[in-house]
């Protein structure tokens, strides 16, 4: 059973298409992730789906139900805006009772309910505080508990986060899964940072210039990205063009463009040879030492201190640069700037993308 | 689509007071006295329609001797105003600490609130012939005998800039208010003198703010009654106080929506010019705050 | 350092100087007129003769104070009526036209703006003859063609009302406009999605938003109504408001102490107004 479905949606502003046939549906329950870079979309679909813009064409069900011809304050999807829209002018309380007041429930029932939410997103009491007395933090949990005590299908979650600083944020994601987890809600996030679609998400879409481009869970399209977008948006990568010399057996032979040759798996089925590529190679599962299957040899540019995201970059013989990730770097070792070095990898861990010039 | 009905509809029902209000108090009586300046009674209920009106302005040399002398008085104002309200608004600005400069930009504005009348009336108390000043001057043996400092140019002058100053020293405050200290500090540190900083820095940075404040205060200047008249008598040769004659005192309305007409006209051409001069336009400058 | 400031310590006192001087110029003519109102004399002028209160509550000739002033009470009163009728009018105005001009989108857009500024700069002598003259033809057309009187049409409050209404609307327009511009629309999106109709979401969350500027739009519009006199002077009928009927005082009879304690009255009353606009609209500001 699926809480929501979207099919075929699209929204034209003008000529310009901001979201172009988007399908997906959203499981009972789960955490679903709509991750891109701005201005691809994402936002736009959030509000279509919230009703603030009406589709140019497809269909949106909630429960199995269209809700196309339903008025924006009639549907079943509550929202947590960018950023948090808490009315300035209402205490902690009446913030939280504001739905339940426009659906006109008797006053018992409200403080019992607005009591009940606070305790479950753990601030228990603190209906008579002001809004802005609240730390960032505190905010954002009052603004999901203003959703969830209307008991909604899905909650839409608009970048909650970006306005937090970085330590907050960290925080913040633990706490949103978990919130996600106690209320059994269905959550629907929207985000530019893969970290934060990849840490709480059951599922992701990766969306680009109005399209999807892979739904996946994280898992999947970190480790199995299925178009050269994904594979550079979602997590780090060592980007490399080059060109197909044969194909055989899901397997590419790839000459950089700079020189060297690596084999790699084919991402796409448009890879022929002589055909321009790009290979991915992800930082991690590079190591500087002989005696992997795939070769390049470099100079030591440069060490990034980062404790275990430390990086060593490498500048190959062709001319690219090349982010190697290697955790120890206590400084003992041979590895320091200007050493000449071999960089390795094992040819399943390199992944081809045909690119159109 | 039921949402964009509702949207013409709530844009019908805003724009419905806009345009009343616009057409039936500002459009058309405006209108209404352009056509009453045209307009010439030869007979009872009778007129003819030309531009005789203008012509008798223009051959009366009293006329348009007033609108010059309103023109060039109300300029005089307006440059005095800047001098005087611009080294006070830099203080408030950019020199008083930030407990004294709130203090200060209230005092500033609370004359503000306080009638032409009961203002015009304080010069008078203080400046007539048994008023403080004459006083004051006879006590210390200065003057023999009462001296009266009231109906004369200089008077007139001192209390409009004083009616319209604070009309300069708020759009100067609040747009030198945005002005950072570190450009100074720039204009310093790349070698200017103190003079070239004001001058290539303070001055450009505030124009927005002197432009509208002078256009504020030209517009309140050219258009007062009450101080010219209570500072400078029954003859002080205000043009506002023809149009009030004009109107009231002969009840010959043409000849004073004729004189309406060309007030109107002046004031409008002195402020597209002072915008075109330096490159401003209407609604950033009057509707800033 | 304050680089903004004079370097040299004598042209900072000359500069401090130069400051105290322009607050002695603000305020000698209000200390002037307000001083007299309790002058125990015939005349606001000098010799100080004593403090006296007369001027305000004596009710015997010949020195009727304020309170015992029938012409002065009912300018006062009319002055009132004037003010809170045109503040009311020009707030709801206002607001129509912030709506109007912050949330809409139209065809000409730029241009009606422009026409909305317009009048604050159209002189107050000018709005005051031209609305004359319009209400005028408009009565007189409708006595010659259907011999109806409509005298609210002649001077009198009503077109003082509409004569202040011309230009006040201007005001509040951009008082609550500025505000308006302020407001996060998603507030309003929250409280639709919450499950608000949309008369629900204006009660609720967008005129409590706009309240603090509502008011002090209002208390501008009544300060600049009641010391309004350009204006009014050409629309004036027998129900003269206050500044009116003070300056034909000053002018018939001249001036005696008892325009000094309506000047000193003045000044109070618009002094506190105008700082409770002050403090109200700070607190909003700050809540914002």
């Amino acid at each position: 059973m699926h809480d929501l479905q979207c099919e075929s949606l699209s929204k034209r502003f003008g000529a310009y298409t901001a979201v172009n046939s988007v399908s997906f549906n959203v499981p009972r329950g789960s955490f679903f992730s709509i991750l891109g870079p701005s201005g691809c979309g994402k936002t736009t679909l959030m509000r279509m789906i919230a009703g603030f813009e009406e589709p140019t064409s497809g269909d949106i069900r909630i429960k199995g139900k269209s809700v196309l011809s339903t008025p924006p304050n009639k549907r079943p999807v509550k929202m947590v805006f960018q950023h948090l829209a808490l009315f300035p002018m209402m205490n902690v309380g009446e913030n939280i009772a504001y739905g339940l007041r426009c659906r006109g429930e008797n006053k018992a029932d409200i403080s019992r309910k607005v009591a009940a939410v606070l305790d479950r997103v753990g601030l228990p009491g603190t209906q008579e505080k002001q809004v802005a007395q609240l730390s960032g933090g505190q905010k954002q949990r009052i603004a999901i508990a203003r959703c969830m005590v209307l008991e909604p299908d899905v909650l839409l979650l608009d970048e909650p986060l970006g306005a937090l600083d970085l330590k907050l944020r960290e925080r913040m994601k633990i706490e949103l899964k978990q919130l996600q987890h106690q209320f059994e809600t269905t959550f629907l996030y929207i985000t530019h940072d893969q970290s934060e679609a990849l840490l709480m998400s059951d599922n992701v879409a990766v969306m680009n210039a109005g399209q999807f481009e892979q739904i996946g869970s994280p898992q999947e399209l970190y480790n199995d990205p299925k178009t050269g977008f994904v594979a550079g948006f979602v997590g780090d990568s060592n980007r490399w063009p080059g060109r197909a010399l044969s194909v055989s057996d899901g397997k590419v032979r790839v000459a950089l463009d700079g020189g060297g040759e690596a084999i790699a798996q084919a991402g796409d089925d448009r890879i022929a040879a002589g055909s321009a590529v790009e290979l991915f190679v992800r930082p991690e599962v590079l190591s500087v030492g002989a005696g992997s299957e795939n070769r390049l040899a470099g100079t030591v540019e440069s060490l990034l201190f980062n404790g275990a995201s430390s990086r060593i970059l490498v500048r190959s013989q062709g001319g690219n640069l090349v982010e190697v990730g290697q955790a120890v770097m206590d400084g003992t070792g041979r590895i320091v700037p200007g050493a000449a070095v071999d960089i390795g990898w094992s040819h399943g861990h390199g992944r081809c993308f045909s690119v159109s010039r | 689509m039921p949402r964009t009905d509702i949207g013409k509809l709530s844009f019908i029902l805003l724009f419905a007071p806009f345009a009343l209000w616009i057409v039936l108090l500002i459009i058309l009586p405006q209108l209404g006295i352009g056509y009453i300046s045209l307009r010439e009674k030869v007979g009872p209920g009778e007129y003819t329609f030309g531009l005789a009106n203008y012509a008798a302005f223009v051959s009366e040399p009293i006329y348009w001797n007033t609108l010059l002398r309103t023109a060039w008085m109300s300029i005089l104002v307006t440059v005095m105003a800047l001098i005087i309200g611009f080294p006070v608004a830099y203080y408030i600005a950019k020199i008083a600490q930030r407990r004294s400069r709130a203090a200060l930009f209230l005092m500033c504005l609370i004359p503000l609130w306080v009638s032409d009348l009961v203002r015009a009336f304080g010069w008078i108390v203080i400046l007539r012939e048994t008023g403080l000043v004459s006083s004051f001057l006879q006590k210390i043996g200065l003057i023999s005998g009462p001296v009266e400092f009231l109906y004369n140019d200089a008077t007139v002058v001192m209390g409009l800039v004083y009616t319209v100053v604070l009309f300069m020293i708020v759009p100067l405050v609040s747009t030198l208010d945005g002005m950072d200290n570190s450009l100074i500090e720039a204009g310093y540190n790349l070698g200017g003198s103190r003079l070239t900083v004001f001058r290539r820095i303070v001055v450009p940075y505030a124009m927005p703010g002197i432009v509208a404040g002078c256009i504020i205060v030209f517009m309140l200047t050219a258009g007062s009654y009450l101080t010219p008249i209570l500072l400078g008598g029954k003859n002080s040769m205000w043009f506002t106080e023809q149009i009030y004659e004009q109107f009231v005192t002969r009840y010959n309305w043409e000849s004073g929506a004729t004189f309406g007409v060309l007030l109107l006209v002046f004031t409008s051409f002195v402020v597209w010019l002072g915008l075109r001069l330096t490159g401003q336009n209407l609604a950033s400058t009057v509707a800033k705050d | 350092m304050n680089v903004a400031a004079p370097q040299s310590s004598f042209l900072r006192w000359v500069y401090r100087f130069y400051m105290l001087a322009f607050l002695v110029y603000l305020a000698a003519p209000l200390f002037a007129a307000g001083m007299f109102a309790f002058n125990d004399s015939m005349f606001p002028a000098l010799p100080w003769n004593g403090f006296t209160l007369d001027w305000f509550f004596s009710s015997t000739e010949p020195k009727i104070g304020m309170f015992h002033d029938r012409r002065l009470l009912r300018g006062l009163q009319n002055s009132l009526i004037i003010g809170v009728a045109v503040s009311a009018l020009a707030v709801a105005a206002g607001t129509c036209n912030a709506f109007l001009f912050e949330r809409k989108q139209f065809p000409g857009k730029n241009i009606f703006y422009i026409m909305m500024i317009v009048p604050l700069v159209i002189p107050g002598v000018i709005l005051g003859i031209s609305i004359l003259v319009f209400a005028s033809m408009i009565a007189n057309g409708l006595e010659e063609t259907f011999g109806i009187e409509w005298d609210f049409l002649r001077p009198g409050i009503f077109l003082v009302i509409l004569g202040q209404f011309s230009f006040l609307t201007t005001i509040t327009s951009l008082v609550i406009g500025a505000r308006l511009r302020k407001f996060d629309i998603a507030l309003e999106e929250a409280a639709l999605n919450l499950g608000a109709t949309r008369l629900r979401v204006l009660m609720t969350v967008t005129l409590p938003y706009l309240m603090p500027a509502l008011f002090s739009a209002f208390v501008v519009a009544f300060l600049v109504s009641f010391e309004n006199f350009n204006t009014t002077l050409m629309l004036v009928g027998s129900d003269a408001p206050l500044t009116i009927t003070m300056y034909d005082r000053m002018v018939k009879v001249g001036s005696t102490p008892v325009l000094n304690a309506v000047s000193f009255f003045l000044m109070v009353g618009s002094g506190l107004l105008a700082l409770l606009s002050v403090v109200v609209q700070r607190g909003g500001n700050k809540e914002a």
